[in-house]
Parts: C-alpha cells; sequence; structure tokens
C-alpha cells in the first residue's frame, strides 16, 4: 500500500520555558498497520500520542514539524479547525477508562454524541449498533442505558475503544489502553484489536511501556527514550535483534512465563525533562559509550533495509541473549517451614453484608523461600497478605511463625515476631509518609522494633540504601522528590531495616514501568542470595512470578486452585483457571 | 522549591499583598495602639458627643471619654479573642477529628453523631443561651466561639484522616506495632494538616464577626470595657450627633475582617496551586 494514514516528519514538542520534551520524532504509518511506542514514563511518547491529535497538554506546545492524517495537515491549524478532524480522522483512546469516560453520562449516548459532533449527516443508532458490534459489546437498549460504573474495566475500555471508532477515522491513539486490566481481558481485547484493522483498514499506533504486550499486536516499534526515537524498524526484527542499548535493556527487563529467566535492569534512572545531558540522553546510562557520545547526539540513521538507530556504536550491542532461571536454586534443603498459613478463612465486613476473601487457604513458607501468590483483582491474594502482615483479623484459621500462632493484629503481637514480618505494598505514591525523609523513614523500623540508638540507625540507613542500589545522597530527600521505583526500593530498605526474616511484597511491582520492576526484581534477587530472606510474593503476572518465585499457590475468587514449583506448574498448568492465565500472559516469544 | 519560598508564595499575589499589609497594619494598631493613647480609655475626659475637634482627634463618646483612645485600646479583646477561639477550635477539633477518623468503631458513631448536634444549634443562640447559663466572661467567650467552629473542623479532619489511614505508610506503622498516639502524631497529622488549616483564615474572620455581633448584642464583654463592637452599640444613639464614635469602630471592624480574609485567600490559594503543580509534575 502506498498510501500513508498518518505521517509524522521532524516533530518537536517544548515546555513553555523552551525545554524540548520531544524532538525530531519522525514516522509514518500505512492504512492497517500498528505502531507500536515504547517507553519509559518520561519518554515524550503519550505526549506524541496526543500531538497526533493536534493537542498538547497546557504548558506544552508543538514548535517544529509537521502532523498529517490522511493527507489533512494537523499542525500548523487554528484549534477549531483542527476539532473537526479529531473522531473522523483521528481518535484517541486514553489509559483509564474509568476517567475518561463520563460517569454521568450512559454509555450509548456517550458513543452517539461522537457521532452526533463529527458526523451529523449518519443515523446516530444504526451507527452506535456497529460501533458496540464492532467491539463485540451487546448492542441492547438495556446496555446502552447503562452508566459506565455498571460495566467491568474490560467493558469500559470497549465503550472507549467504540466512541473512538464510532466515526471511523483512519487512525486511532491508544495510550496503555489495557494497563488497567487484568491479563485475560487484555489478551482478549488485544485479539479483538486484530479484526479490526483488517476490516477497517485502521492504522493504529499502539502506545505502551510493556514490549512484551507490544510484540503481540505490532507491526512496527517505534522505541522513545528521553524525548526521541532511538530505534525504529520492523517489530520483529527489533525484539528479536535490538541493535539499540536502551532496545536491549528493556528486553531483558521483560519477565516471561514460558521461560523463566534472570531480569536484567538498565543501570540508573529516566532522564527526566530539562535534565537530559548534551550528548546522548541514554550516555550515562549506556555500557558502550565513547567520548563522542557525552558531546553529540546520535542522529536516527538507517542500519540495514528497514531498521533506523540512534547509536554511534549501534554495531557494539551484544545480541540478545536470556539468563534462564531455575526456580528454587537459592533455597537451602530442608528448611523448616518458617511461616505456616493454615485453613485461612478471611471475610470482609462492609454495609451491604459479609463477602468472603478467602477461603480454607493453607500454605508454607520454607527460611530463604520465595512463594508466590497469583491470581487476578477480587481474588483475595491481597487480604492473604494483609492477614500475614496483622493488618486484617482472620475469620477463621492460624497464622504461625516458627510454629507458635501469631496474634491476629500486629498491636497484639510479640515484638519479635512483628521485627520478623515485614510488609511492602503496591502503591509507591503512598507507601512513604511524604512528610518524613527517607532516612527517618528506614530508621523507624531499626529503631522501633531492634532498639538501635540513633547513630547506629544513621549507620543502618546507609547500608540499606546501598544494598537496595540507591545513593546514599537519597537520604535527604522527601519521598517526593524519588521517582517510583526509588520510593518502592526505599520501602524494601524500610522493611529491610527490622532485620526480617519474611518480607511480605504486595504487587510491589504493578505500578512500575517494566524496566523499573525490572531493576527491583534485581534487588530482591540480590537480597534473598545474601540474607537469605523468605518472600510472600503478591502478583497478578505470571511473568513476574517466573522471575522471583520458587513456588506459587494460583487463587480463583478465595479459593487455592492449584498450587506447586514454579518450573512444572507454568509449563503444564492443571487447572482450567491456571492454564487460561499461562495462555493470557504477555509474551515476548513469536 | 524550599518549603520557605512555598509558605511565602501568597505574598506575590496583588489581594495577598494588600491582605498581609493590612493585617500587620491592624496587629500593629493592636499591639502599640495603647502606648499612644492621649486620654485612659475608661475616663470621662469631657463633654459627651463632641464631633472631632483639636482636643479629641475623633470626638467623644455618650459618656465624654475620647473615642481615639478607646479605638487604640478597643482592638486588643477582639483580635486576641477570636484568635484564641479559633486556634481552640482547632485543637479540639483536630482531635476529636483525628480520634473519629481512625477509630472507626462506635467511639466515631458517637463523637460524630455529637458534632451533629452541635451543628444543628445557630451559633447566635447556643452563645445566648451559654451567655445566660454560664455568665459573660471572656473564658466562657472564648469557649463559647470555639464550640461553634469545632464540628465543621472535627468532620474535615476525620473525612481527611480517614483518607489518608488507608495509605501504605500508616498501614506499615501499625504492622510495626507503633502506638495509636504515634501513629497519628507521626503518620497522620503532617499529612492532612495542609487540608485542615486552608479555610483556617475564613474561620478567624468568622470567629471575628461572631465575637462582635456578640459584643454589640451585649451577650459577651460589658462596659466599661473598650472594644470595637462594644462600642457601636454604645454610641449608636447618638449617631446624629457624633458620627466618628460610631464610624471608627465600624471601620475597623470591616478593614480588620477583609485584611484577614484577603490574606486568607492568597494563603489557601497558594496552597491549591502548590499541591495542582505537583500533580502536573507526576
Amino acid at each position: 500500500m502506498s498510501e500513508t494514514a498518518l505521517s509524522v516528519q521532524d516533530l518537536r514538542i517544548e515546555l513553555t520555558s523552551g525545554e524540548a520534551v520531544v524532538e525530531g520524532v519522525s514516522f509514518s504509518l500505512a492504512p492497517g498497520r500498528v505502531l507500536g511506542l515504547v517507553g519509559e514514563s518520561g519518554s515524550g511518547k503519550t505526549t506524541t500520542a496526543l500531538a497526533l491529535l493536534g493537542y498538547t497538554h497546557p504548558g506544552v506546545r508543538v514548535v517544529g514539524g509537521t502532523i498529517s492524517v490522511a493527507g489533512q495537515a494537523v499542525t500548523g491549524r487554528r484549534e477549531s479547525a483542527v476539532r473537526t478532524l479529531r473522531g473522523r480522522l483521528v481518535s484517541y483512546v486514553p489509559q483509564d477508562p474509568a476517567s475518561a469516560l463520563n460517569p454521568s453520562v450512559r454509555v450509548g449516548d456517550q458513543i452517539g454524541h461522537m457521532v452526533r459532533t463529527h458526523a451529523p449527516e449518519r443515523d446516530v443508532d444504526t451507527e452506535v449498533t456497529r460501533a458496540l458490534e464492532l467491539v463485540q459489546l451487546p448492542t441492547s437498549t438495556t446496555f446502552r442505558r447503562r452508566f459506565p460504573h455498571q460495566l467491568s474495566g474490560g467493558q469500559q475500555q470497549r465503550v472507549a475503544i467504540a466512541a473512538a471508532l464510532v466515526c471511523r477515522p483512519s487512525v486511532a491513539v491508544l495510550d496503555e489502553p489495557t494497563t488497567g486490566l487484568d491479563v485475560v481481558t487484555q489478551s482478549r481485547l488485544l485479539a479483538e484489536l486484530e479484526p479490526l484493522r483488517r476490516e477497517l483498514k485502521l492504522a493504529i499506533v499502539y502506545v505502551s511501556h510493556d514490549l512484551a504486550v507490544v510484540a503481540s499486536i505490532a507491526d512496527e516499534i517505534a522505541v522513545m527514550y528521553a524525548g526521541r526515537v532511538v530505534e525504529q524498524g520492523p517489530a520483529a526484527t527489533v525484539l528479536r535483534e535490538p541493535r539499540h542499548p536502551y532496545t536491549r535493556g528493556l528486553l531483558t527487563s521483560v519477565p516471561d512465563p514460558h521461560e523463566p529467566r534472570h531480569l536484567r535492569s538498565i543501570p540508573g534512572v529516566a532522564v527526566g525533562v530539562g535534565e537530559r545531558p548534551a550528548g546522548c540522553a541514554f550516555a550515562p546510562r549506556c555500557p558502550q559509550r565513547t567520548a563522542i557520545c557525552e558531546t553529540e547526539a546520535p542522529p536516527l540513521e538507517p542500519v540495514g533495509d528497514t531498521r533506523h538507530v540512534a547509536c554511534f556504536e549501534w554495531s557494539r550491542t551484544p545480541s540478545l541473549s536470556v539468563e534462564a532461571r531455575v526456580p528454587g536454586a537459592l533455597i537451602g534443603r530442608e528448611t523448616a517451614p518458617l511461616l505456616e498459613v493454615e485453613r485461612l478463612r478471611a471475610e470482609h465486613k462492609g454495609r451491604d453484608g459479609t463477602v468472603l476473601a478467602a477461603c480454607d487457604v493453607s500454605f508454607a513458607v520454607a527460611g530463604g523461600e520465595c512463594v508466590a501468590l497469583v491470581g487476578e483483582s477480587g481474588s483475595g491474594k491481597t487480604t492473604i497478605a494483609r492477614c500475614v502482615a496483622g493488618l486484617h483479623p482472620p475469620a477463621d484459621g492460624r497464622i504461625l511463625l516458627d510454629g507458635a500462632p501469631l496474634a491476629p493484629l500486629a498491636g497484639r503481637r510479640a515484638l519479635a515476631a512483628r521485627r520478623r514480618i515485614q510488609i511492602v505494598f503496591q502503591n509507591p505514591n503512598d507507601s512513604l509518609n511524604p512528610r518524613h525523609r527517607v532516612a527517618e523513614a528506614i530508621a523507624r523500623p531499626a529503631r522501633v522494633l531492634r532498639g538501635l540508638s540513633r547513630r547506629q540507625a544513621d549507620d543502618e540507613v546507609r547500608t540499606l540504601l546501598e544494598r537496595v542500589r540507591l545513593p546514599g545522597r537519597l537520604a535527604q530527600r522527601f519521598p517526593g522528590e524519588l521517582s517510583g521505583g526509588e520510593r518502592q526500593r526505599v520501602a524494601i530498605a524500610r522493611a529491610l531495616a527490622a532485620a526480617p526474616d519474611l518480607i511480605v511484597c504486595d504487587e510491589i511491582t504493578s505500578a512500575l514501568d517494566v524496566s523499573v520492576q525490572a531493576a527491583v526484581l534485581e534487588v530482591l534477587e540480590a537480597l534473598r542470595a545474601q540474607l537469605g530472606l523468605a518472600l510472600l510474593f503478591i502478583t497478578h503476572d505470571l511473568g513476574v512470578v517466573a522471575s522471583v518465585a520458587d513456588r506459587v499457590l494460583v487463587l480463583d475468587r478465595g479459593f487455592v486452585c492449584e498450587e506447586g514449583a514454579v518450573g512444572p506448574l507454568l509449563e503444564a498448568p492443571d487447572h482450567e483457571y491456571t492454564q487460561r492465565l499461562v495462555a493470557a500472559a504477555p509474551t515476548l516469544r513469536a | 522549591m524550599s518549603t520557605i519560598a512555598l509558605k511565602l508564595r501568597f505574598v506575590r499575589s496583588g489581594s495577598g499583598r494588600v491582605g498581609v499589609a493590612g493585617s500587620l497594619l491592624i496587629l500593629a494598631l493592636v499591639l502599640f495602639g495603647p502606648f499612644f493613647a492621649p486620654h485612659d480609655p475608661a475616663a470621662i475626659a469631657g463633654i459627651p458627643l463632641q464631633r472631632p475637634n483639636g482636643a479629641f482627634v475623633l470626638g467623644t463618646d455618650a459618656l465624654g471619654r475620647d473615642v481615639l483612645s478607646r479605638i487604640l485600646w478597643g482592638g486588643r479583646s477582639i483580635v486576641s479573642l477570636s484568635l484564641l477561639a479559633t486556634v481552640l477550635a482547632y485543637l479540639v477539633g483536630t482531635a476529636i477529628g483525628l480520634v473519629a477518623g481512625y477509630s472507626r468503631s462506635m467511639v466515631d458513631a458517637l463523637l460524630m453523631r455529637a458534632m451533629d448536634v452541635l451543628l444543628a444549634v445557630p451559633p447566635l443562640l447556643f452563645l445566648l443561651v451559654l451567655a445566660t447559663g454560664a455568665g459573660r466572661s471572656k473564658v466562657v467567650l472564648v469557649a463559647g466561639v470555639a464550640t461553634v467552629h469545632v464540628p465543621s473542623i472535627a468532620r474535615i479532619v476525620r473525612s481527611a484522616t480517614q483518607e489518608v489511614s488507608v495509605r501504605g505508610y500508616v498501614e506499615a506503622a501499625v504492622a510495626r506495632g507503633e502506638r495509636t498516639a504515634a501513629v497519628l502524631r507521626r503518620e497522620i497529622l503532617p499529612n492532612i494538616l495542609g487540608t485542615v488549616l486552608a479555610d483556617g483564615g475564613v474561620r478567624l474572620t468568622a470567629s471575628i464577626i461572631i465575637l462582635a455581633a456578640v459584643n454589640f448584642l451585649g451577650l459577651g464583654l460589658q462596659p466599661p470595657a473598650a472594644d470595637w463592637a462594644l462600642m457601636i452599640s454604645e454610641n449608636r444613639d447618638g449617631i446624629t450627633l457624633q458620627p466618628w464614635a460610631v464610624a471608627a469602630p465600624a471601620l475597623l471592624i470591616a478593614f480588620l475582617t477583609i485584611a484577614v480574609n484577603l490574606t486568607a485567600d492568597a494563603v489557601a490559594r497558594s496552597l491549591g496551586t502548590s499541591t495542582e503543580r505537583k500533580r502536573v509534575a507526576r
């Protein structure tokens, strides 16, 4: 196909202060093709995506380059002129469907509104029906009269996609559309995009930080770092033979449920807008940088027939290699169980009665072992973790530490028991007190639970920051001045400050980018090897399980449906539910 | 941005500057004014209801006391009592809200229903009953005005506490067995303070207005005390003969409330923008 649906030339977007957010981005896309726009938070991928609709966030503006959709220029027009293009030629599906849909408008009306605004000549009812059919939602009046909160997350996202497609645009921009969804829904949605682009000749720009997700849908991939495209080419070759060290780092960060592997993260932290170095923005994190990298930014140049890479030293990028991991290798032999959970039953009492969160759950964690609890949201895994940490009183059953039963609530437990079990929470934004400096946050458990003096605790803070691979100067910072990955590592250091035997990790990487997740998991792996720590690892991601855990329990609506060693269980799951989870997990394998 | 710059950002807006300047002016008047008073504020210095003249810059009041001297003395009571009442209201309201919001048990229900009952009584009616029952001392006055504010402060603190108490850092503190008092003071209080104090200035204004009203109605401070609101009430019969005895204190009360309000608005705005900026930066 010679026609192009989307063409971007030398796009430059700046903050009003003049600092570049996006520079020199060019790509084009033929109808029916999918471009995966990949990068970490702050790489400029969402800013680029929004610019395709002629929109920028307040304080940001497009200062150079051209964007055209189906032959029509988006750049250099007045807002009112651009507005007529949106919906008809190019449309947008935002990340969080719950906040993308207006909560007080019925879903049918929300989709219909697009038709009324952008294609008033068409019949609203037929168009809405067609759009709902496209995304495989019911077309009945009852469904259309529902409000967004009456739908599941997957349905909400489908409605958002239906609204984006109802006016039959040439280009759809999907900004991390599956991030908030569980794996099964995610894989179904990704599969449903396939016929859309074939039948509608829809060109899709798919924005994501997760290469495994992009791998399953994209024809082409553009990897962005610090506002520039650093590597671009056909998806299969980019994923198999990355030429830019950053792309390679992203790929070695992706966990895979089908082949347990050691994750290798990219050292350092992604640079933010305004702190980009003079030369190549990736140079400070790059293992193969030379003198020129620090003074001159490498241009995006063709490498081979189809590929473009922005790296002076691309030929030295080592080929992709996977370090296979043997689950269970870190556990000593015949260790007595450290933690035992016996016939645990947990409930949530609400105004509308009691909801069962976990039923008849029994498992044990040996010293130095990592046991994963896996399940979708609502499977009860977090409640079990909270019971172990003494934050939620079990309705029935016992929790034993070294054979001695634990009190249901932490406040009633002996000091030693509180010290030996620590918990790290899911959300990096609220796991640290924003009013306490990092040093204070880490020193507190050491003083309260181990009785260290102020001076001893200060020394401990330095050691612990080193343990979690953070520079010592972060000790005097407030959490607001740290990135999500740094905060989560501080939270791990805070747990370590108690010198625990077991750390309960409650979805600690689910809010992080894949590359940052790899760094956090690497730290945990090293800690297990050094300190013989046991982990109770709560996650919904089977890939993560394969990379960290020794044994795994699969939970479905509060019940354990399968349990076993990680390797065999992921390779040949017995239970139907586990099979579905494993099949739906994103993977880099073609 | 440094903490000090953040705290002083509100001075940057135009209305904020006017408010701060006005508040400082009134504060200076209240603190140092009495040293410049030409007469004893309680002494009868001349013929009643004289218009401003060479001997009495603002004239004399209904009893023949010097209006200027009474003005210079009369701000102390209203400024100090309203400040005291507001601070007391915050102390009590915050304590009740923290306990109610964190306990999530019968304690919460009992405390908040008690607050609802207080909220249902009109402020002036409440103060009237209080003055009749408990006498008209300054202690009763401060306690009464504070009680008017306590329920709404407790409600705000309670909901802010509920929001914060499910955060990871609070749960981490609970899991390591910190005492409840330590959790409230170290983990929760510092994080709700911004929200809670955001309307502190508006409450101070309200305290000033309530106090002025109560004094004007004769339910608060008693003659011969020099107090702006009391002056309005004492001299209103002679307003045609000597308008300055009423106008001067009335203007000062208005000036005080406007200055405090402008400052409070600017502070609240700067708190708002600072949190918003952080969100955009994320």
